[in-house]
């Protein structure tokens, strides 16, 4: 629990050993990453056959909260690599019955799995499950709390490279809930990093973190502002939740100030793509023109997740091998 | 009569206006003489202590004993004397325990359990509510008359302004003293650290500051209404400094402590998950340090050390699934001299903050007296404690840095004997 957590995820030659977020990492780790994905891609984007990078692997999907799609997309990814996958979906009942997340890993850690993704409610799980597994586990995350959600963000920044050539010098605009979102968060350190002119985030006070600036972001609550100029507009997901908790009047205002529409678009540059990480609230974040649109990337964001994630896993594992054989960490 | 004789310690008694070396005698659990021996009675015993500060027993504001009910995190023999192994001689306890510390029964038995391990005096805080549950008085004066010497709801809630309002009325009717903890629950809704950029790169939910502000303005302006004598745990923000010197220029008689972890740590502890750092209050900003760090010097804030020891499974989590508190008695004294070393703290201004200023925040005899009975310490500021190496996941780390108590008296007895 006090290790730095973009330290932790290196080997002390500097490769990835585990994926925990994209904050700390450099720049041509990133690139690595998209470019590992890319070759997982044939030239019209679909995935090639597979490969035998993980055979031999055991990999265990560890999901404290549920997500069938991250997950599915994480079971394809490790299967296209010929790993062997154990999906294990804990959830709260475990814990509900007093075990703890220590008793989970110990039980887990009798399987001899080589990498564990792990998705949980708590912001830094995975980085404490990172700190206690044996050494030679590989972690992915796969979503902590509010925290980060890594592969998300670069299978993200995979789809604006892809579609707009590169990332360098783009102006990108987040909006909607970013206090909630570990997408979010995930992926301002990964556009900084790689060199985005512009990373704006949007959305009215209650759901934009205090000091969110800190982080490299400039916060904007008027979307029409802020879509001036904008190469890529990436919508996040509204949960229900928040008009209870008082952050939010209505589905209807919120769409209403910030729902992207096609009229909004077109203050955005005129070859500017769409982006949602998905499920889309169709009339509460998007509207459906939009996002059926020709600007919307949003199906390909689906299958580039699936070689992204092949990508992280192929290079963690790597470096859990090199981190065994090399010389121990001070 | 027979002395116990303190040779050549530098003296520091901010109440009395001490900061001298000097010799000093004791006999009868009793301070005799500062300075020359008295004429009658032999010395029996010297203690050598050049090079040593001689300073009135430490009294700490706040406590958590975890006896009757949470031993697995610690108990009363175990923790009272590493208070009195870090300098304190009177700790008052928190009412959290299970049974809730609201009647005179589990009083007694804190007491009685205090008095038999013999290590620092347990002075306990009694439950403000029932059951802490915030929603009907305790039986304030029961609590009073079976040795509470004020009345704390820990930092659990308030149900609303119209009880904080009525349990002061009643509390001011008996002359009784209350420990209130600015915290509103709402705003602190389910944050677990400093809102700051921290929490927001972390991804943790962030308590603002106006949690303990705005609670304080609503306490302290309870106060004035009801006239209770009331005094402020734990506050964490530059901003609520501000407002209680403002509530004393207006006449208020309040008095206010400072947990050390707030001195000595920022937010930015948080990094890495690192829940060692997960403490109430929260760790806040540099700013808000050096702010807690000015009023210490000012003499307007008494220091606690909130001592909150846990098991390693309460802290081996996820940083929101780990249970709040430091285990903070081990490190006591090394922390306070860094502080001091820095130049971040002044020395004198620092002891009044542990003796002094706690004195008069419970009413009890300021400083080193002929007519009480001895309750002091003798710390030596160059020697560095002997800490085995079975630290738990509670504490911060403070290896090899110096601090040691070498002798504690409380009442007349030396409990603690260092060499």
């Amino acid at each position: 629990m006090t290790s730095d957590p973009c330290q932790l995820q290196l080997a002390p030659n500097g490769q990835l050993r585990h994926f925990l977020t994209t904050e700390g990492l450099s720049r041509a780790l990133l690139e690595e990453i998209l470019h590992t994905a890319s070759s997982f891609l044939g030239p019209k984007g679909q995935l090639i056959n597979k490969v035998p990078l993980l055979r031999g692997k055991n990999v265990v999907n560890l999901f404290f909260e549920n997500s069938t799609r991250t997950r599915s997309t994480f079971e394809l990814a490790a299967t296209r690599l010929s790993a062997d996958i154990l999906n294990l979906d804990i959830q709260r009942s475990a814990t509900s019955k007093g075990e703890t997340l220590m008793d989970t890993l110990w039980n887990l850690e009798a399987m001899h799995a080589d990498m564990f993704v792990v998705r949980h409610a708590d912001s830094g799980a995975a980085h404490f499950i990172a700190e206690q597994v044996t050494p030679n586990v590989a972690i992915i995350n796969a979503g902590d709390g509010r925290h980060a959600h890594p592969t998300q963000a670069m299978l993200d920044m995979l789809t604006i490279q892809r579609h707009k050539g590169q990332i360098e010098g783009q102006v990108v605009a987040i909006v909607g809930d970013i206090l909630h979102s570990r997408v979010a968060r995930s992926q301002i350190h990964a556009l900084k990093t790689l060199g985005a002119a512009e990373v704006r985030v949007v959305g009215p006070a209650t759901l934009l973190p205090k000091d969110i600036e800190a982080l490299g972001a400039k916060a904007y609550y008027d979307f029409s502002l802020a879509l001036r100029d904008c190469d890529v507009v990436i919508m996040l997901r509204l949960q229900k939740e928040r008009m209870q908790n008082a952050l939010l009047p209505s589905e209807s205002e919120f769409f209403k100030l910030y729902g992207l529409t096609a009229e909004k678009l077109a203050l955005a540059k005129p070859d500017a793509i769409v982006m949602h990480p998905g499920p889309i609230n169709r009339g509460v974040e998007i509207e459906s023109a939009v996002a059926d649109g020709s600007q919307s990337v949003i199906l390909n964001q689906v299958g580039y997740g699936i070689a992204v994630r092949m990508a992280v896993m192929a290079m963690a594992m790597s470096g859990q091998q090199t981190n065994q054989a090399g010389p121990e960490a001070p | 009569m027979k002395y116990l004789h303190i040779r050549n310690a530098h003296l520091i008694d901010p109440a009395n206006n001490l900061d001298t070396l000097s010799d000093v005698y004791i006999a009868a659990g009793k301070l005799m003489a500062i300075g020359q021996k008295p004429a009658e009675g032999t010395i029996e015993r010297t203690i050598e202590a050049s090079e040593q500060w001689l300073v009135p027993g430490f009294i700490d504001l706040s406590t958590y004993l975890n006896e009757p009910g949470y031993t697995q995190k610690g108990n009363i023999a175990r923790d009272t004397q590493a208070a009195a192994e870090a300098g304190f001689t009177h700790i008052c306890a928190q009412p959290h325990t299970r049974p809730i510390a609201d009647s005179s029964a589990v009083i007694q038995l804190i007491l009685d359990k205090s008095s038999v391990a013999g290590f620092a005096r347990v002075l306990p805080l009694g439950a403000l509510t029932q059951g802490l549950a915030g929603e009907q008085l305790s039986n304030m004066v029961g609590l009073r008359n079976a040795g509470c010497v004020a009345l704390s709801n820990a930092r659990f809630p308030i149900k609303d302004s119209y009880v904080l309002r009525r349990l002061m009325e009643y509390a001011a009717t008996y002359n009784i003293r209350l420990f209130i903890t600015p915290n509103d629950p709402a705003l602190a809704c389910d944050g677990v650290m400093h809102e700051g950029p921290t929490s927001t790169r972390l991804g943790l939910a962030g308590i603002p500051e106006t949690a303990e502000t705005v609670a304080l303005a609503q306490t302290l302006l309870l106060a004035e209404q009801t006239g209770a004598r009331i005094h402020i745990s734990q506050i964490s923000c530059a901003r609520s400094i501000e407002m209680l010197s403002d509530a004393r220029s207006r006449g208020l008689n309040v008095t206010a402590d400072v947990s050390l972890a707030n001195l000595c740590f920022t937010d930015q502890t948080a990094n890495g998950y690192n829940s060692r750092f997960h403490v109430e209050p929260p760790l806040r900003s540099e700013a808000d340090r050096q702010a807690l760090l000015a009023a210490v010097n000012r003499g307007e804030l008494a220091i606690c050390s909130n001592h909150r020891p846990h098991e390693i499974a309460a802290k081996k989590a996820p940083f929101a699934a780990s249970e709040p508190g430091m285990s903070l008695y081990r490190h006591f004294l090394p922390l306070l001299l860094q502080l001091i070393d820095h130049d971040e703290l002044d020395r004198n201004a620092a002891i009044r903050a542990l003796t002094d200023l706690p004195a008069q925040a419970l009413g009890m005899e300021r400083g080193l007296s002929e007519t009480q009975l001895f309750n002091a310490t003798l710390i030596n500021p160059e020697a560095t404690p002997d800490h085995d190496n079975q630290d738990d996941l509670s504490s911060p780390s403070t290896d090899g840095q110096p601090g040691v108590a070498t002798a504690t008296f409380v009442d007349g007895f030396q409990v603690i004997s260092t060499h």
